[in-house]
């Protein structure tokens, strides 16, 4: 298939950046959306122009470095997968497709596609850990059974890739989804009561720091997120949260 | 000369470790403060090692070339990790494990470091469940196993098909603690291009910030290398874009060994290749093998067909299909080893079996899990006379529950429905056993040098188990390396801050800015991917899962050849001095264009089939084992350490026998 490729382009954090046209031809159904891209790069390498600066890395949806808002869609128009895993049979013959960043205060643009998401370790330092050292000594895995159900949610809350498509998803920037999701999985498991309180005053005040916004109960960032991960953890934070702030 | 001192503590070997632990030298706390620790790659390995190391106190400085310390291909492991705690009751035990591995590494590991790893593997498990790693458990509230191949026991604790992310996320929460005391100084999005040796011991690297460009010196007491595997040099292979050689590679031009290059472990079971623009291929855990089946036809004019779209899987009959794993193997029969399995499908494959339009690929089939899942949960929740429907829908559900994410990612890149339609699957490139010599320290060849993890070649021998790459990352970074690198330390409390302002740093800097300004200034015609993928098809084609000595002969002249070119030739467009990814794929490929040709200059001196390395001169003639690998231990027992010498081809050849003591040499058999 033959395509038009509006890419956003801009040299630096500092640059204004703008959309170019680009197109692309003989584009086949079974490539991967990134594969696409790599077509396009080699044919800007080798006209001698300057190739697109994306984020990629494990290329199989667990890395969560792709980071692409493709026609208005965090990592475009599947459901349920990163921008990696979005196959051109998504696509027909002759689309135009829009290819930008993920934008929000908190993620700055480095470079045409790629943005600044350190902003989420920094989220994770202020408490996303439990104070255990590394030593081995700790008691036997067994010790303490978990109960299925529990350790199962946790595991759903703990399968966030920290991609930031919710936060580029939501109308507000609002990083609740993915700060609920590790607050949940502690909040779920036996090892993470012990500092419970202080985990999630100091999540959501480094989460405001970072100028993250709030959340309105929309919803998207549900519906984008490529690991499925449900809104019930955010209540699950606000609850956490209003339990240590009483 | 340097010569090979693998250090292994005397004793029985069951108290190797132990007594080793009580004897090495200690740094105070009050001192641990005055020295700093570099480490490169934050996967498993380089993750865990940062974060205990900040927490015995040492100053840590971590280098990631991704975003984030999280995003390291560890995290795409998918099957789990195993540990001889026996929770099964099913007969595991230290002792197992260590078997278990030395004889699935075909007798080319070493044996001291694989019991260590053995011993310290159950405390791995203590410690990610203390760390709120979310594994999978029983209704009882306990942790679930599940098997994997190679072995008779059910010793893999698992969280989902997502056990490396959990774990990398554990190493990475136990990072973030120390990073948040200021004891964990983390690079992020910086790329190591060299490492500085002042007075012969390791003292510092040199990074390119990847955001600027900025070419940065940092020094350290002792650096530590955790940056992965190198089977990118097959340009397509399961790890992760970025993934390379070249702090590897850079620490083997200063001095230190390069073992086992071509032990290089073919995962059979990956997404078969679509087309010349693919990028990577991705992996299908093996845990799918523990319920799935695989299998060709067995007619050719029925493989024939499929290979034209006339036919499909599910209209060829029971009688004509050909499950050669089980036929050939037994005993073992879907869950032999890795490299048995590659092989086998190979075979299949070239004898005009395979089953897509290019014939690579086998079928990996759930219908018989599906209709014995079916039954057993019919029984469970009491429905008389099921209907075969019914079935199909309770045994879907439990394959889904235990694959589900696998089956939705294979959906997603072939457009197949794998309930309903067997899997395609082929070898693909996946681990490196071989990697950076070290001795039972982790402590390369260089004073001062550390490697653990895939960059290591240590516990794997000539083939790795499944689910055995994550126990060693964690067992090297949280549970060896804090220990050892003590007893080199212990030297270093009174050296005080290492100054940058050397010549030795000066000399350095001054080289890796030279390779920079080369490739951009250099204009040439062709792009660095157009050098990697020829690369990687001299690799697949003559150094992949099937060698002979005229193949890698070739191999080594081609890609010196290649080599060559890309130093005249090669285009990297851009500036040295902001974020161009084309430079970093240059500066990486160069050293892959080095490393190719050691790989196979290696195979080429390992005239015996062995693990994951196939020589073609190296089978059995007759008997039961006919047609299957023939081990030479009298004249290869030993790991080739390779030392530089300006050129890969002219690498001198150093040998450390292995000694087995604990356990006897057999012909692997898993008939």
């Amino acid at each position: 298939m033959n395509l038009t490729l509006k890419i956003w382009r801009q040299k630096n954090a500092d640059d204004k950046g703008q959309l170019v046209d680009y197109k692309v031809t003989d584009i086949s159904e079974h490539m991967s959306f990134l594969e696409m891209m790599d077509v396009l790069n080699e044919q800007l390498i080798n006209k001698g122009e300057e190739p697109v600066a994306f984020d990629h890395d494990c290329r199989e949806g667990i890395c969560g470095m792709c980071s692409m808002y493709i026609n208005g869609e965090a990592h475009g128009p599947d459901r349920g997968i990163t921008t990696c895993q979005l196959h051109m049979r998504s696509f027909k013959d002759g689309d135009t497709i829009h290819i930008e960043p993920f934008r929000a205060t908190a993620f700055p643009v480095i470079k045409d596609l790629v943005v600044d998401r350190t902003s989420f370790d920094r989220i994770q330092q202020s408490g996303g850990y439990i104070s255990v050292n590394t030593s081995g000594n700790t008691q036997d895995a067994n010790a303490t059974p978990i109960s299925k159900i529990d350790a199962d949610k946790a595991m759903d809350a703990a399968t966030c890739i920290g991609c930031g498509a919710c936060v580029a998803t939501c109308k507000n920037s609002s990083a609740m989804l993915f700060v609920g999701a590790k607050v949940s999985q502690y909040a779920l498991l036996p090892q993470g009561q012990v500092e419970a309180t202080e985990r999630v005053l100091s999540m959501v005040q480094q989460m405001d720091d970072e100028g993250f916004g709030n959340c309105t109960n929309t919803g998207a960032c549900e519906v984008e997120c490529p690991k499925g991960i449900s809104l019930e953890n955010i209540a699950r934070m606000n609850r956490e949260f209003l339990k240590a702030s009483l | 000369m340097t010569t090979l001192n693998s250090r292994i503590p005397k004793g029985p070997i069951k108290d190797k470790w132990t007594t080793y632990k009580d004897k090495i030298d200690l740094v105070n706390p009050a001192n641990k403060r005055n020295i700093d620790v570099i480490v490169v790659g934050t996967g498993l390995a380089g993750g865990s090692a940062a974060a205990s190391l900040a927490e015995l106190g040492y100053n840590v400085k971590a280098f990631a070339y991704q975003d984030s310390p999280r995003r390291a291909h560890s995290i795409a492991a998918q099957g789990g990790i195993n540990a001889a705690k026996n929770y099964q009751g099913d007969g595991d035990s230290t002792y197992r494990l260590f078997y278990d591995t030395v004889k699935g590494g075909d007798y080319r590991s070493r044996e001291a470091n694989v019991h260590r790893l053995a011993e310290v593997s159950g405390n791995i498990i203590d410690q990610c469940v203390a760390q709120g790693v979310p594994f999978a458990r029983d209704y009882g509230g306990l942790l679930d196993n599940r098997s994997f191949g190679g072995v008779l026991v059910s010793r893999t604790f698992y969280a989902k098909g997502q056990t490396g992310q959990q774990l990398l996320l554990g190493a990475y929460s136990a990072m973030n603690r120390q990073i948040a005391r200021g004891k964990i100084e983390m690079h992020n999005r910086h790329e190591m291009l060299d490492v500085v040796l002042v007075d012969g011991k390791a003292r510092g690297i040199i990074a390119r910030n990847m955001i600027t460009g900025e070419i940065q010196r940092h020094s350290a007491h002792a650096v530590v290398i955790a940056s992965g595997g190198y089977g990118n040099v097959y340009f397509l292979s399961t790890n992760a874009m970025g993934s390379n050689v070249t702090a590897g590679w850079k620490i083997h031009k200063k001095g230190a060994f390069f073992a086992n290059p071509c032990y290089t472990q073919i995962h059979p079971t990956c997404i078969p290749r679509s087309g010349d623009y693919q990028s990577k291929l991705t992996l299908m855990s093996e845990s799918l093998r523990n319920d799935g089946r695989i299998w060709v036809p067995a007619k050719i004019e029925d493989a024939k067909a499929i290979q034209e779209g006339k036919l499909k899987a599910t209209e060829i009959a029971e009688e004509d299909r050909d499950y050669y794993l089980e036929r050939r193997y037994p005993a073992f029969g879907n869950l032999v080893p890795r490299d048995v399995a590659s092989r086998a499908a190979k075979e299949r494959c070239d004898a005009g079996y395979g089953v897509n339009a290019t014939g690579e690929a086998v079928y990996l089939d759930f219908a018989a899990a599906i209709d014995r899942y079916g039954k057993e949960q019919a029984k469970i929740k009491g429905i008389d006379n099921a209907s075969a429907s019914e079935i199909y829908d309770l045994g879907q559900a439990v394959v889904e529950a235990k694959y589900g994410n696998l089956f939705q990612m294979y959906e997603k890149i072939v457009d197949e429905n794998p309930y309903k339609t067997p899997m395609m699957i082929y070898p693909a490139t996946h681990y490196t056993m071989g990697g950076v010599w070290v001795d039972y320290n982790l402590m390369t060849t260089i004073p001062g040098c550390y490697c653990i993890g895939e960059a290591n070649f240590s516990d794997h021998g000539a083939n790795r188990l499944g689910a055995s790459a994550l126990m060693q990352g964690l067992a090297d970074g949280y549970f060896v390396l804090p220990y050892t690198i003590g007893d080199y330390l212990s030297d270093d409390i009174r050296t005080g801050k290492i100054s940058t302002d050397s010549p030795e740093f000066e000399e350095a800097e001054k080289s890796v800015k030279e390779l920079i300004n080369f490739f951009i200034s250099n204009k040439g015609e062709h792009s660095v991917d157009y050098y990697h993928k020829k690369l990687g098809e001299i690799m697949w084609d003559k150094v992949g899962m099937s060698r002979n000595e005229k193949g890698l002969k070739e191999a080594m002249a081609e890609i010196k050849a290649l080599r060559e070119d890309f130093w005249k030739n090669v285009n990297v467009p851009g500036t040295s001095d902001e974020m161009n990814p084309e430079l970093e794929k240059a500066t990486r490929v160069a050293d892959f264009l080095e490393l190719g040709e050691l790989f196979a200059k290696d195979a080429l001196d390992r005239n015996e089939s062995c693990g994951g390395h196939f020589r073609e001169e190296s089978v059995e003639l007759d008997g039961e084992q006919e047609g299957e690998a023939k081990r030479n231990d009298k004249d290869f027992a030993y790991v080739s350490a390779w030392e530089y010498k300006g050129e890969p081809g002219d690498a001198v050849l150093h040998k450390e026998e292995l000694e087995f003591n604990d356990i006897e040499l057999k012909q692997r058999s898993y008939k």
